[in-house]
């Protein structure tokens, strides 16, 4: 196993949600769920990242800090667009203000629905993050380029 | 005099669960004026009561907010029906009523895990959030959702709670006080979170009137605001009396919280003694027609919630007005003259909830 796998570092970003999502992917990090035992570190800082968890259907306003984030963030580097706000834009799809979905702003890599995500089927969803970041980091290695 | 400069501080912040931006105008390390921006969460959600059936709208409603959620709906069902004049059942109101305080002991418990946070005492937010997963843990059992119920309708609401739960809620209640008392200890004795929030934040008591502060903020101020006192859902039966602190500091609105934790745990025991038999949910039919502002306290203040009909299925306009909101040109009076590194102290001590404040 590399060092990505073992210590995954996470930023989270609330684009428009309602933040049902968010407060469960903190729940996430806390005693009864502790992904901190898996070397799982929740960062604010876009630089150390390597996976970007993100919840909310992406307003006008936010699509810039998104974009700046997920620009920000080194590669390789895997998006989890938590709930089924960030996954299609949910209840609030037709909302004047919401884009419908992260990935009307930046790729997504894995999709986590629900409403609320459960904090099972978030850490679920980071865990096959780890794979593709693995995926992604070899080839980066090979030289095959960067997605 | 030194040079001023403007630090921003947000949207994306380590202490911030939600993105609020703020331009911080510092003197060296002294904080002159903060200049808030908001945005970053408004979905327009209120439109689409035009789109929508005023009996869906319920599930639009508890999502304005993933925290004040079952609140949230509760009050909207209780504005329609209002308007619609529907004979709610009374073992319904108690329902609502022991699920809301269930909610606000959630929300409490998190806003201290995030406040301890916010001074960097890490073992402390741990244990709120382990405590608050015994609340979610009954929501769940008795609603099905862990943040995001869904059970209220228009008319009543849509699960009921079989007398055996209830003794199980209760005895689990009784087996969590102490462990509260635990927790809000640390808060109150220990001298690192005293240091970090005694006079720290200031907002005078005739400040907090003419600023509009509402909930926990004005209460930590010594004025003695609290809408369940108005005898809403099932509050008339129960004895409320709400919980005043005059320091009006960083310090105080903690306390008011810590101990708002254990007029909720009485407020449901009572709750359940008092129960009535009977229906949960009367059928409701045509539309409404009128308009009525309904006032609820959420774990953060005083919410409205406005609605106006005109016959239709869809109702003409739904406005709400947060307790964020009207919080936050108290967290501006708060925020002028204090240091740097106590930003994000104060800014949690409104226990802001930007997906309420914008919708």
């Amino acid at each position: 196993m590399s060092y990505l796998q073992k210590s995954p570092w996470i930023i989270h970003y609330d684009a428009s949600s309602c933040n049902g999502c968010d407060i469960e992917v903190l729940a996430c990090l806390t005693p009864l769920y502790d992904v901190e035992r898996f070397g799982i570190l929740n960062t604010g800082n876009p630089k150390h990242a390597d996976i970007f968890v993100i919840t909310g259907g992406v307003n006008e306003m936010n699509k810039e800090v998104v974009r700046n984030i997920y620009e920000q963030m080194p590669h390789p580097k895997v998006v989890v667009a938590v709930g089924i706000c960030a996954c299609s834009g949910g209840v609030f799809r037709e909302c004047y203000n919401i884009s419908g979905g992260v990935n009307t702003v930046i790729p997504v890599d894995i999709y986590v629905p629900g409403c609320a995500a459960r904090p099972e089927s978030i850490i679920d969803g980071i865990v096959q993050a780890l794979g593709v970041l693995e995926k992604k980091k070899t080839a980066m290695l090979r030289g095959e380029g960067i997605a | 005099m030194s040079k001023q400069i403007v630090l921003p501080f947000g949207p994306q912040h380590p202490v911030l669960p939600e993105p609020i931006h703020l331009d911080l105008v510092l003197e060296d390390e002294r904080v002159i004026e903060a200049v808030p921006s908001i945005g970053y969460v408004h979905r327009g959600l209120e439109k689409l009561v035009e789109k929508r059936d005023y009996k869906d709208y319920v599930f639009i409603a508890e999502r304005i907010c993933g925290i004040c959620s079952f609140i949230h709906s509760a009050t909207y069902c209780h504005a329609v029906e209002t308007v619609m004049e529907v004979e709610v059942p009374r073992r319904a109101e108690y329902l609502r009523t022991i699920w809301s305080e269930y909610s606000r002991l959630h929300s409490h418990l998190l806003w201290l895990g995030c406040f301890a946070d916010s001074m960097g005492y890490e073992n402390l937010f741990m244990n709120s959030w382990r405590l608050r997963e015994k609340i979610l843990d009954v929501l769940e059992r008795t609603t099905g959702g862990r943040v995001i119920q869904g059970v209220c309708r228009v008319g009543g609401v849509s699960r009921d709670i079989p007398p055996e739960e209830l003794a199980r809620m209760s005895r689990e209640l009784a087996g969590l006080r102490p462990e509260l008392r635990e927790l809000t200890r640390v808060f109150e004795e220990d001298i690192t979170v005293q240091t970090r929030t005694k006079r720290i934040g200031l907002l005078p008591k005739d400040a907090a009137w003419d600023l509009g502060a509402v909930g926990p903020v004005c209460r930590g101020s010594g004025i003695s605001s609290d809408m369940r006192s108005t005898g809403y859902a099932a509050y008339d039966d129960l004895d409320f009396k709400p919980v005043v602190k005059s320091d009006g500091d960083c310090y105080a609105r903690c306390l008011v919280r810590a101990e708002e934790m254990f007029s909720s745990i009485s407020l449901i025991e009572k709750a359940i003694d008092r129960i009535p038999g009977g229906d949960v949910l009367v059928p409701v039919k045509g539309n409404p027609s009128g308009e009525f502002y309904a006032r609820a306290e959420q774990p953060r203040g005083e919410v409205i919630h406005y609605v106006k009909a005109n016959g239709k299925k869809n109702l003409q306009r739904h406005r709400v007005r947060t307790p964020t909101l009207a919080n936050v040109p108290a967290l501006v009076k708060m925020l002028a003259g204090c240091e740097l590194a106590d930003v994000p102290v104060i800014v949690l001590t409104i226990d802001p909830c930007i997906g309420c404040m914008e919708r």
